[in-house]
């Protein structure tokens, strides 16, 4: 019983994790960017299918696109605000820019945070979920809801895949993120790929968002343990590796669930934070990444 | 004549900064000294975060673990062993204990680089934070801390002595890294095979580094819990602590020390005069230091450089 609740719990959360970390690594494996405004766009995304449900009366899906297309909106608002101006800097020292993005994404991670606070309070808001319902799986009462999710996840991972490895402009992607100047030798705007990329994240990161909003709630205060979530996952699987992710948002998704259920929520993300400093200190490269 | 002029005015500006500092109390209120202490200790943050990142090159996202070290061995002895203890004995063994953290933090930083150490770092916060509320009996918890001490009730006083703490640590970070050191520090943190192949020990000067950091970082946190009476999470050791240290050494200027100070200063004092505002407060401080970080990435200091060689 406790066996089967732990793994499809720990199924559906897992999932979640590994959407939400899916986009973050592809920002990075191509621009080099670790982008810590991660957690601001998926509450944002989250929060504005909240308001459009509420305000506009819209449905589920009406509500759960609303929300995307913001988090899309605010994903570009990112590359373009905060993280292109720094790139394109004649001042800023090369080897200074990766921390000068890391300051800009958090900053303005920091105002959307701000701004969701602000406009909609920072109380805990719950998207209108798209499935209703509780159904029995092997015994345990799970809500739909928790497939669901699930199986969005799956879908759009297995969608990204196909994008990527399927499609020319996904070969490009994948081109850029192993050599950018062999891409540009060939005649590719790497400025267009960068664009691309930044629109597979927005609506990667806002669906994750939307979703999480339907299943556990959002509020302005869960922006930063996301964005640690979601960094520590792409670091445990290795940075750039997208298989890794999926494989570590999993390791940390299933430790979790088991930590809450078998000791107590409390200590929730303890044995994952321990996991993460062994992993660092004796494969710092991450269980699959590629120095 | 000319040679008159062209005295830097750095000195003189650091004289008269000195002497309005120490005589702020026979003017002030007791409420801008209150603020202006808390400012003074954020500042000793910032310097601190600083040398390791402005200097040895290491993005640490944790300040606060190390401040949070401090603050905490210090207020958990003096709850502890309360009459029996001084005070300044307290603030010593965090300092002790934040250097432990320091060294601890310093191990992975040899071995992992850019945003793999940060991320470490960052955990090392998240850990500690998880600590705390864990062991709830012995550091209070998510309520906070109570000491029984507190250095003095007179707003002067922890005023003067907050200042004294700032002008001292920012002399010894200042000079530390205009020393040698520092520019061997500088070295490494730009390139570090290049200065270890010039024959200098990088391992060692950033070990020194983190040391120093975290000195300074946990004597301060120690302080500001004898100044404050309480220690809590949210005031030593949450995230967000730590990232207003990072912005204000940011905004003020890196690699500059005394910038971290002025930035550190600007952000406790804009945040209180827009306090007003409520929640829009930190919307906007948030705004100003992303504007200053992508229009003049010298930060403040580096604007007025700028300017005077302009001109």
């Amino acid at each position: 019983m406790l066996v089967w609740q732990i793994l499809i719990d720990g199924f559906a959360i897992s999932a979640l994790y590994a959407l939400g970390a899916t986009g973050f690594t592809l920002i990075f494996g191509v621009s080099g960017v670790l982008n810590l405004s991660h957690g601001a766009i998926m509450v944002a995304s989250a929060v504005a299918a909240w308001a459009i449900a509420g305000s506009l009366h819209a449905g589920a899906y009406a509500s759960a696109l609303g929300g995307m297309a913001v988090g899309v909106v605010l994903a570009f608002a990112t590359y373009f605000i905060a993280v292109r101006p720094i790139q394109r800097s004649r001042r800023i020292a090369e080897a200074e820019k990766e921390i000068f993005i890391l300051t800009t994404t958090l900053l303005w991670g920091i105002i959307l945070q701000e701004a969701v606070a602000y406009f909609f309070t920072s109380n805990a808001k719950t998207v209108l979920p798209i499935v209703e319902g509780v159904v029995r799986v092997l015994g345990v009462r799970t809500p739909s809801n928790e497939f669901f999710t699930a199986l969005i996840c799956w879908v759009a991972i297995g969608l990204l895949w196909l994008l990527v490895n399927k499609t020319r402009h996904g070969k490009e992607v994948l081109a850029a993120s192993m050599n950018p100047r062999g891409v540009t030798l060939l005649g590719i705007e790497l400025s267009r790929i960068h664009i691309a990329v930044w629109l597979v994240y927005g609506v990667l990161a806002s669906l994750a968002g939307v979703l999480l909003g339907m299943f556990l709630g959002v509020s302005s205060y869960s922006v930063g343990p996301l964005t640690a979530s979601a960094f520590s996952i792409v670091v445990l699987g290795g940075l750039g590796s997208v298989s890794g992710s999926l494989v570590a948002a999993y390791v940390v998704g299933y430790l979790e669930t088991l930590t809450a259920y078998l000791i107590s929520p409390a200590y929730r993300t303890i044995p994952a934070l321990l996991l993460l400093v062994v992993v660092m200190y004796l494969r710092p490269q991450g269980l699959f990444g590629r120095r | 004549m000319r040679s008159v002029l062209r005295v830097s005015p750095l000195p003189l500006a650091t004289l008269v900064v000195l002497l309005l500092g120490v005589s702020l109390p026979f003017v002030s209120s007791g409420y801008v000294l209150g603020l202006l202490t808390v400012a003074f200790y954020t500042a000793v943050f910032a310097m601190s975060w600083d040398l390791l990142f402005g200097f040895a090159g290491e993005v640490n996202f944790g300040p606060t673990f190390l401040i949070g070290l401090g603050a905490y061995t210090a207020g958990i002895l003096d709850a502890r062993l309360a009459p029996h203890v001084a005070i300044w004995v307290c603030v010593l063994a965090g300092a002790v204990m934040a250097v432990v953290g320091g060294v601890l933090l310093a191990l992975p930083a040899l071995r992992v680089r850019g945003p793999y150490f940060g991320l470490v770092t960052l955990v090392a916060v998240l850990i500690l934070q998880n600590v705390v509320v864990v062991f709830a009996s012995l550091t209070g918890g998510e309520i906070g801390l109570s000491v029984p001490d507190v250095m003095s009730i007179s707003a002067s006083t922890n005023y003067w002595i907050a200042f004294g703490f700032m002008v001292v640590s920012g002399a010894v970070l200042f000079g530390l890294s205009r020393s040698p050191i520092g520019l061997v520090l500088e070295a490494s943190g730009q390139d570090a095979v290049q200065a270890g192949a010039l024959g200098f020990n990088v391992a060692k000067h950033k070990l020194f580094a983190f040391i120093v950091s975290a000195f300074f970082s946990g004597l301060a946190g120690a302080l500001m819990v004898f100044y404050m009476g309480t220690a809590s999470v949210s005031t030593f050791i949450d995230i967000s602590v730590g990232v207003q240290i990072i912005i204000a050494a940011v905004l003020g200027g890196r690699r500059t020390v005394i910038g971290a100070a002025i930035g550190a200063v600007f952000l406790i004092g804009m945040g209180e005069l827009l306090r007003p505002l409520g929640e829009l407060a930190t919307l906007l401080v948030s705004v100003m230091a992303l504007f200053v970080v992508l229009f003049f990435p010298d930060g403040f200091l580096g604007m007025l450089q700028g300017r005077s060689r302009g001109g």
